[in-house]
């Protein structure tokens, strides 16, 4: 088909929402400069590095996981059994896993809302004022230096039921607070911790999207006659929507993915497996049942999961320039 | 500011302030409880003042876990991740944006098949690889049928019998956190930003390619290089999953990964003045990062996410 003949319209079809659908030219994925250099043997030379490491430590490993995922093997190692898909029906079967899925999945929509809810309340204020921003972003931010291990071994003092100032407080106020016996007061703890040590990530993309928002369309709103927050929710917020977006994807891996060390550090997944959200399970199967093959299913699992979340993002990040208003 | 809204602008004050002091009240206890002595740290309320002893405690701490190892090792570790995924990921990116040639489709989608893997995720076959490194070529040697080979021709019995393991080394705890690709993306990103007539004024001037990435590709890339290393700085200081599980000899293990034996549970004595003493040292050197270099920290941070 020449380039301009016109085109059949595309029959309808269910599709991504317009800021997720993909480009017509997927540029950003196969992009190359249109000038370069010749030559067959030095870019691959200059790949080897990247390569040899991705192959060792990267893909030698995610195979193997995913061959044990359809094995089955004794814990010392001695038998091994091709079990099929036994382990992930075995596994899809367990109440177990799916109170952790479930847990999990509680654990990461509140703090999604906690981080994202305040971020966007604290960036909306910071973009506001006109004194001491940079002092107070810098306060803010500090979280991101501290290792989520830490910040947990530090909120598990501030609200250990026996020491703890945190728990004193409460405790005086009439609240029997008590996370090494209650599992709510466990699970709002690891919420507590996650959120405040991954606050300052969802602030200060937003204040960046909100400084990057033209003056000139708030000042036409507020001509119009529009109030700060009437212009904050109907013109800023529809105009930072690929941010808001990408930071729900972006938080959704790290609760789902990246608190590990939290729990690790606050609760160790009880008390009666009260916190015991996926990746905490992975490593308990894995590392201290030494199931492996129920450990490397659930892997298998997370892996698709994380897959999901990767394409998802993909679509994202091709779809960002367009909310510019330069187009 | 488009309009005077004093009590908007009163409230958005007031908001902030309570928000930094919420962010900083955790480390202010953790500073208040690892300068008190092990009897003080007990008393319901704790002060709300710092004692004194905290150099007596950070003493204690050190000669317990060994401390300086420990942050030796995390300089190691943390260092090792930014500049070998800082070098390997310019290189790649450099092959990927501007040579043309045969398999660059197929290195990309490998390239990038590791991002956003992240290694919680495929812990179990990590460790089992990382403990036998020679596993696949020993299955290459069997499968590939050399061995049968070998002994036909020679009555040798060849055996790929060596065993090695990276439990407790460096590259054990450096190497598989290198593995993943979001820095040669974000490198991508950047290269393809550049003009095109850059490239085009060095071939026409005779520069070959990695003369044209020394002098031209690496100065530009520079601002990109600081932000991105303070944050692989951050991320390789701050893991924690990996190095517990890799290391078993306590003296090799990160500063991060120590505290924990520092963290009282059960019947023991709860010193959490010790475990907060040494908490606050451990988070201070990526805290002085972050708050000497915060501009380009932000700007690493804001960049990573594209």
């Amino acid at each position: 088909m020449s380039e301009t003949a016109i085109p059949a319209l595309p029959p309808r079809r269910l599709s991504w929402p317009a800021f997720l659908r993909r480009k017509a030219r997927p540029e950003s994925l196969h992009g190359i400069k249109s000038s370069g250099f010749a030559g067959q043997v030095l870019p691959l030379v200059l790949l080897a590095p990247q390569l040899v490491i991705l192959l060792m430590f990267f893909f030698i490993p995610a195979i193997r996981g995913l061959a044990q995922a359809f094995l089955l093997q004794d814990p010392f190692g001695q038998e091994v059994h091709f079990v099929g898909l036994e382990n992930i029906t075995a596994l899809l079967r367990s109440a177990e896993y799916w109170e952790s899925l479930r847990l999990s999945v509680n654990f990461t929509l509140a703090t999604t809302a906690l981080t994202f809810g305040v971020g966007l309340l604290l960036a909306f204020a910071t973009d506001r004022v006109a004194r001491g921003r940079t002092a107070y972003r810098a306060v803010l931010l500090l979280p991101y230096a501290i290792a989520p291990a830490i910040a947990g071994f530090v909120w598990a003092f501030l609200f250990n039921p026996i020491v703890g100032p945190a728990a004193a407080l409460l405790h005086a106020l009439g609240i029997a607070w008590d996370p090494n016996r209650s599992g709510d007061d466990a699970l709002l703890l690891v919420i507590l911790t996650a959120s405040w040590k991954h606050l300052c990530y969802d602030y200060i993309f937003l204040v960046a999207a909100l400084g990057s928002v033209p003056r000139s369309v708030i000042e036409a709103a507020a001509v119009d006659g529009a109030r700060p927050l009437r212009r904050f929710f109907w013109i800023v917020l529809p105009m930072i929507a690929p941010t808001v977006f990408f930071l729900l994807v972006m938080n959704t891996v790290y609760g789902l993915f990246e608190t590990f060390a939290i729990i690790d550090a606050t609760t160790r997944g009880g008390p009666a497996a009260a916190t015991n959200i996926l990746v905490y399970k992975v490593y308990v199967d894995g590392f201290v049942n030494l199931d492996l093959g129920s450990s490397a299913a659930q892997s298998v699992l997370l892996m698709i999961f994380a897959i999901s979340l990767t394409v998802i993002q993909f679509r994202l990040i091709e779809r960002r320039i367009s909310y510019d208003v330069s187009q | 500011m488009i309009e005077r809204a004093s009590w908007l602008d009163a409230a958005c004050h007031a908001i902030l302030v309570v928000a930094a002091l919420l962010t900083c009240l955790p480390l202010y206890y953790a500073l208040v409880a690892g300068s008190l002595t092990t009897a003080e740290v007990q008393q319901v309320p704790l002060p709300f003042l710092p004692g004194g002893a905290f150099v007596e405690n950070a003493r204690a701490v050190w000669t317990r876990i060994g401390l300086g190892r420990l942050l030796l090792n995390s300089v190691i570790v943390a260092l090792g991740i930014a500049v070998g995924k800082l070098a390997i990921s310019l290189l790649s990116a450099f092959a990927i944006t501007y040579f043309r040639f045969r398999f660059r489709g197929t290195v990309f989608w490998l390239i990038f098949l590791s991002l956003m893997l992240p290694v919680e995720v495929r812990i179990v076959p990590t460790f089992e690889a990382m403990t036998d490194v020679l596993m696949p070529l020993r299955l290459l040697v069997q499968l590939s049928g050399v061995d049968s080979l070998v002994q036909a021709m020679t009555g040798w019995r060849l055996e790929v019998s060596a065993n090695w393991s990276l439990l407790n080394s460096y590259s054990g705890l450096i190497f598989p956190l290198m593995a993943s690709a979001t820095a040669t993306f974000l490198f991508r990103q950047f290269f393809l930003t550049i003009p095109d007539e850059l490239c085009d004024a060095a071939r026409i001037d005779g520069a070959s390619p990695m003369r044209f990435f020394w002098t031209i590709l690496l100065p530009m890339s520079r601002p990109n290089l600081a932000a991105l290393g303070i944050i692989f700085f951050l991320f390789g200081w701050n893991q924690y999953l990996w190095p517990l599980l890799f290391t078993t000899e306590p003296t090799m293990t990160t500063v991060v990964v120590g505290i924990k034996q520092l963290v009282p549970h059960g019947d023991s004595i709860p010193a959490w003045n010790l475990t907060m003493n040494a908490a606050l040292l451990a988070m201070l050197p990526p805290i002085v990062v972050v708050l000497l270099l915060q501009r380009w920290f932000v700007k690493g941070l804001i960049e990573s996410g594209k």
